[in-house]
């Protein structure tokens, strides 16, 4: 089984097992991670499931849709390149360790 | 407007094409079932997951988790046989269908990405003070005679301005806008009794939203105008433009008015859910998504089979329809806990009142601005909210709100 491990903004860790398949967002709503709000359930309209990709895993996720990209132009947070919404995120078959950073909240 | 029910008798009887699955004479149209529709959908999740309706030959699924499933996975639950009970794959629609809401990936991609961006939390952000502004007003007009209507008054007239506004569109004549969206959700259930009254009364309002999507029509620095201008960017078809703002005023105001309609009669009707957000407005927006999980606006839609597949253990045949009922999902004991109690307090967030996947609600920004200004607007001004007497609801085929709500409301002492 996968382990998700979620960077918060505050340094602390979470480790989360997921299970393969299973979607970045959800898994983090389902083990009440703080920090993602993810107001819109995963349809790609909020931009509230704001996460960093570490580098070198960025490609075992699917590209960037046009709708993904619109969103993360409306990010509260800072844009990075590693940018992605965790909503648009599957853990590929085979991958068992991912880490994603929580951005710090703006206002 | 008044509705006549359905014909409860008589039915062709559609035999359940497979074994070991619930064949149901239930009719989720019928008048007794939307005048109060939660304690029948208990029985059809009682039935299964997956159950089979006679009256219509579709399957309903009615469990949060097949809900979620099903919505989640558009390559086998496909959009563009229409999302109503009519198949465009067989029949020919009653109109020509939506490029976003009745349409399938990719082609739906780029369209959803216009969209999104022209209705963007951060285009939103623009118009706050804007609907801020017109919220007070309109309350403060409602606190100054004490008595008056909380859908006609405030639900109803709210998002005709300002949606209105936004999109772009003339001022006169808005008032057909709501007889048109009627027809379009009537449109997604059976040509039944309802839907042909509602056609019968109908007036010029096609004709009129025709004309008010037209570019010539339309304000220069609206949602409409931005639409065109995609369009002349190359992104999409002027013709889809125009769809779109089409779209946009038929998904965009019924919706908004009943879900205002039934966020202020729910919070009549419960005295103290009232006092947590009138003691705190911020949690308006809380309240708002528990409104949507416990009355949804949006009850049922439907998705079409675009190959053989097993859903809950049940084979289902290529291009069959399946109806989606959102608002039993909202209400499973299986996903939520005392389903059955509206409280602001709860984290509703999850349930599907504005869909899931792909093509979950591309106006659920702006709906959820809209309500969030009402309901802190509210909150912030007015002490107690006294229903005078029962608010009429409106019998719709899927969607849910009522068309009037005498109310006696008090000021907040300052
Ligand atoms: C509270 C109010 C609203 C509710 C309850 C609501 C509900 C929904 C639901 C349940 C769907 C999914 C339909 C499906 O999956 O087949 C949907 C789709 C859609 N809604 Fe809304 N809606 C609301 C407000 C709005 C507004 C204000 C707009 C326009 C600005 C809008 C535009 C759309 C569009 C364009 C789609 C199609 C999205 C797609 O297929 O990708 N809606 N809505
Ligand atoms: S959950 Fe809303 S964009 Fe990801």
């Amino acid at each position: 089984m996968p382990i998700i491990t979620y960077l918060l903004a505050d340094g602390t860790k979470m480790n989360i097992e997921a299970e393969a398949g299973a979607n970045v967002m959800r898994t983090a709503i389902d083990a009440d991670v703080p920090g993602i709000l993810a107001e819109c359930g995963g349809a790609a309209m909020c931009a509230t499931c704001h996460v960093y990709v570490e580098e070198e895993k960025a490609s075992i996720f699917s590209e960037i849709s046009d709708v993904e990209e619109e969103m993360l132009e409306c990010v509260t947070e800072e844009r990075k390149p590693e940018s992605r919404l965790s909503c648009q995120l599957t853990i590929p078959v085979g991958v068992d360790q991912v880490t994603v950073q929580l951005p710090v909240p703006q206002d | 407007m008044k509705f006549t029910q359905p014909p409860e008798g008589e039915y062709e009887k559609h035999i359940v094409p497979v074994k070991g699955v619930s064949s149901l004479n239930f009719d989720p149209y019928a008048a007794e079932v939307l005048t109060n529709p939660y304690p029948h959908y208990e029985e059809l999740r009682e039935a299964g997951p997956i159950v089979w309706l006679e009256r219509y030959g579709v399957y309903v699924v009615s469990h949060y988790n097949t809900v979620r499933d099903v919505l989640t996975n558009p390559d086998v639950f496909c959009s563009s046989a229409g999302v109503g009970l009519s198949n465009f794959h067989t029949e020919k629609p009653w109109r020509q269908p939506s490029i976003i809401l009745e349409a399938d990936q990719p082609e739906h991609t780029g369209v959803r990405a216009v969209f999104a961006r022209i209705l963007s939390p951060r285009a939103l952000k623009k118009l706050t003070t804007t609907f801020e502004a017109e919220a007070e007003t309109m309350i403060d007009r409602m606190l100054e005679n004490g008595e008056c209507d909380g859908v006609v008054d405030l639900a109803h007239a709210f998002p005709i301005k300002v949606f209105g506004d936004a999109v772009g569109i003339m001022n006169e004549g808005r008032e057909h806008l709501l007889p048109y969206g009627d027809m379009v959700f009537n449109a997604f259930g059976p040509v039944n009794g309802r839907f042909k009254e509602c056609l019968a009364n109908l007036g010029p309002a096609t004709e009129w939203i025709y004309e008010a999507c037209k570019r010539e029509n339309l304000t220069d620095d609206g949602f409409g105008a931005a639409f065109y201008a995609a369009a002349d960017a190359g992104e999409i078809t002027h013709e889809g433009a125009g769809l779109l703002v089409r779209t946009t005023l038929s998904a965009g105001l019924d919706t908004t008015i009943f879900t205002m309609g039934n966020a202020l009669v729910n919070l009549g009707r419960h005295p103290d859910q009232w006092a947590i957000l009138r003691d705190e407005p911020k949690r308006a927006r809380a309240a708002l998504e528990e409104v949507l999980r416990y009355d949804s606006t949006f009850h049922s839609f439907y998705r079409t089979t675009t190959r053989e597949i097993e859903l809950e253990g049940v084979k289902l045949d290529k291009n069959q329809k399946v109806l989606v009922l959102v608002a039993s999902a909202n209400r499973d004991p299986r996903h939520w806990t005392e389903p059955d109690k509206f409280d602001v307090t709860r984290k509703a967030t999850g349930n599907m009142g504005f869909g899931a996947g792909i093509h979950g609600c591309a106006g659920q920004m702006i709906a959820r601005m809209e309500g969030e200004i009402v309901l802190r607007t509210l909150a912030t001004k007015v002490e107690t909210i006294e229903l005078l007497g029962e608010p009429s609801l409106h019998f719709n085929n899927t969607v849910r709100g009522y068309t009037s709500m005498p109310m006696r409301i008090t000021a907040k002492k300052h």
